[in-house]
């Protein structure tokens, strides 16, 4: 089977001095969760901005279902820690956004919007400005409209690394919940080890200078996960081997 | 409300020619007896403000728009416009109406000089100060360079946009008060230099409010016209705080 999304092979370097990923590879299956881990300042938002388009990789390829869409934008959407709603503009309206951007009509974009406020929870702030909205609700907005401008992979920057840690393990536990009835392929880009075992169904190690991947780890845990997974033996296994991996290289 | 009561005090019993300090009373008899001429002086000059500010606004976001756009024109206008604006307004007046008569056209001229930069800094600023995260979002989305001008840079501008509306307004008025001084036979400049002449303070007094009114109205209508263009900052100024 191909899979969803394919990175082949992905060199980047700045403006051709710093080389800040070396021969990337990695793949993500349909409706498969895939966390890259690594430190701050490894190249992991380098990785995003040249799978979103953004910047092109002096080698190496990025395939959506078999297809060559190297540096083609408009394709994947990606969500970062900032929610970047814009502030004059209506929840509802920041969410039909991508759909306005692509062509559809105002009218039209706000009710195929509309059809999903109630799934991500956040029904009844439709008409509510962002700055009205709570840190939480509003990356649940900035989920709706990265999902809204594609349905195919979303590329998610420590959406929820800003949230205290309250809210995060409740956005946590949404974020499973919403996955589980739109099945989104997604790649997670996270520092944080309990995030990623939580969430993920691989987690991929991003270490040393320039970035590689060093690891593959496979999260065997069925979802939808347990309610105290992060409780279990099971999980500080998967802790206790992530870190000596990162530790060890 | 003590300024006035003291004013008119000093002017009743202090023996102050009227030609030097007219009494507030003298400036309502003025007003009384000039008001139709007044009011048509006004509209003369109200409509060459309102002209010269569209105009003004219209080239000043033109210019703003173009300079965001092309990098090299904006190295090459801004010092320019920069420069027009050290030109003092009352040396330039006189040489526009010598070069263009003593209509309204000169009249234009000077207001849309002096509003057009405003607009344009305060444009050029709120283009460039957007969120470089959010352009590369809605880049990531496919959007093009309009629709991120329209969606981002432009409501991004708009708070700029109105505060520089609000000098150029009051500056609006002001020139064409200062550009019916030097040529012209209509307008309340024009009014201004014949009761300066006849050495009637009252009536001077009188032409010097009613021009701040018309400002301080502008200035007003202004603001109204903000609130309803920006909705979200009520909720965003109540959040903030």
């Amino acid at each position: 089977m191909t899979p969803k999304l394919e990175v082949r092979d992905v060199t980047f370097s700045y403006n051709n001095d710093v080389t800040v990923l070396k021969d990337i590879s990695l793949s993500l299956n349909d409706g498969e969760l895939v966390s890259l881990l690594g430190v701050s300042g490894g190249g992991k938002t380098t990785l995003f901005n040249v799978i979103a388009g953004l910047y092109r990789p002096q080698q190496g390829q990025v395939l959506l279902n078999g297809e060559d869409v190297t540096g083609q934008q408009g394709i994947f959407s990606y969500m970062l820690q900032k929610d970047m709603l814009l502030p004059y503009r209506t929840v509802e309206d920041n969410v039909a956004l991508p759909l306005i951007i692509k062509g559809t009509r105002k009218k039209e974009a706000r009710e195929i919007a509309g059809r999903h406020f109630e799934e991500f929870g956040i029904d009844g702030t439709q008409k509510k400005y962002p700055a009205e909205l709570s840190g939480g609700m509003r990356q649940r907005a900035a989920l709706l409209r990265t999902y809204l401008f594609s349905a195919e992979v979303a590329l998610l920057d420590e959406p929820f690394s800003a949230l205290d840690t309250l809210t995060k393990s409740e956005m946590h536990r949404w974020y499973l919940d919403v996955m589980d009835k739109i099945k989104l392929s997604t790649i997670f880009i996270t520092h944080d080890v309990d995030e990623a075992i939580l969430l993920s169904d691989r987690i991929y190690l991003l270490g040393g200078k320039p970035g590689t991947i060093t690891d593959e780890i496979v999260i065997r845990e069925p979802k939808p996960r347990r309610k105290d997974f992060n409780l279990t033996e099971e999980f500080l296994q998967y802790k206790r081997e992530i870190i000596s991996k990162i530790q060890g290289t | 409300m003590l300024l006035l009561a003291a004013w008119q005090l000093i002017c009743t019993f202090g023996n102050v020619p009227k030609y030097m300090l007219p009494s507030p009373q003298d400036v309502v008899k003025a007003f009384q007896s000039d008001w139709q001429l007044l009011m048509s002086h006004a509209r003369v000059t109200l409509t060459e403000t309102l002209i010269g500010l569209l105009l003004g606004i219209l080239i000043g976001f033109l210019m703003a728009v173009i300079m965001d756009r092309f990098i090299i024109l904006r190295k090459m206008i801004y010092p320019l416009v920069v420069v027009s604006q050290t030109i003092p307004t009352i040396a330039i007046a006189p040489l526009l109406v010598l070069w263009l008569g003593y209509q309204m056209l000169p009249k234009i001229v000077l207001i849309v000089l002096v509003v057009f930069f405003p607009v344009t800094v305060s444009l050029l600023e709120g283009f460039s100060s957007v969120d470089a995260d959010t352009v590369n979002l809605m880049r990531s989305m496919g959007a093009s360079r309009r629709q991120i001008f329209r969606y981002v840079k432009l409501p991004n501008s708009l708070g700029h946009f109105f505060s520089s509306l609000k000098i150029s307004v009051s500056y609006a008025v002001v020139s064409a008060v200062v550009s019916e001084w030097i040529g012209g036979t209509e307008g309340l400049g024009c009014y201004m230099t014949r009761v300066r002449k006849s050495y009637s303070s009252d009536k001077m007094f009188a032409v010097i409010l009613l021009i701040s009114a018309i400002s301080l109205i502008l200035i007003w209508l202004t603001s109204v016209l903000q609130r309803a263009c920006m909705p979200w900052e009520k909720v965003n100024k109540y959040r903030s705080h």
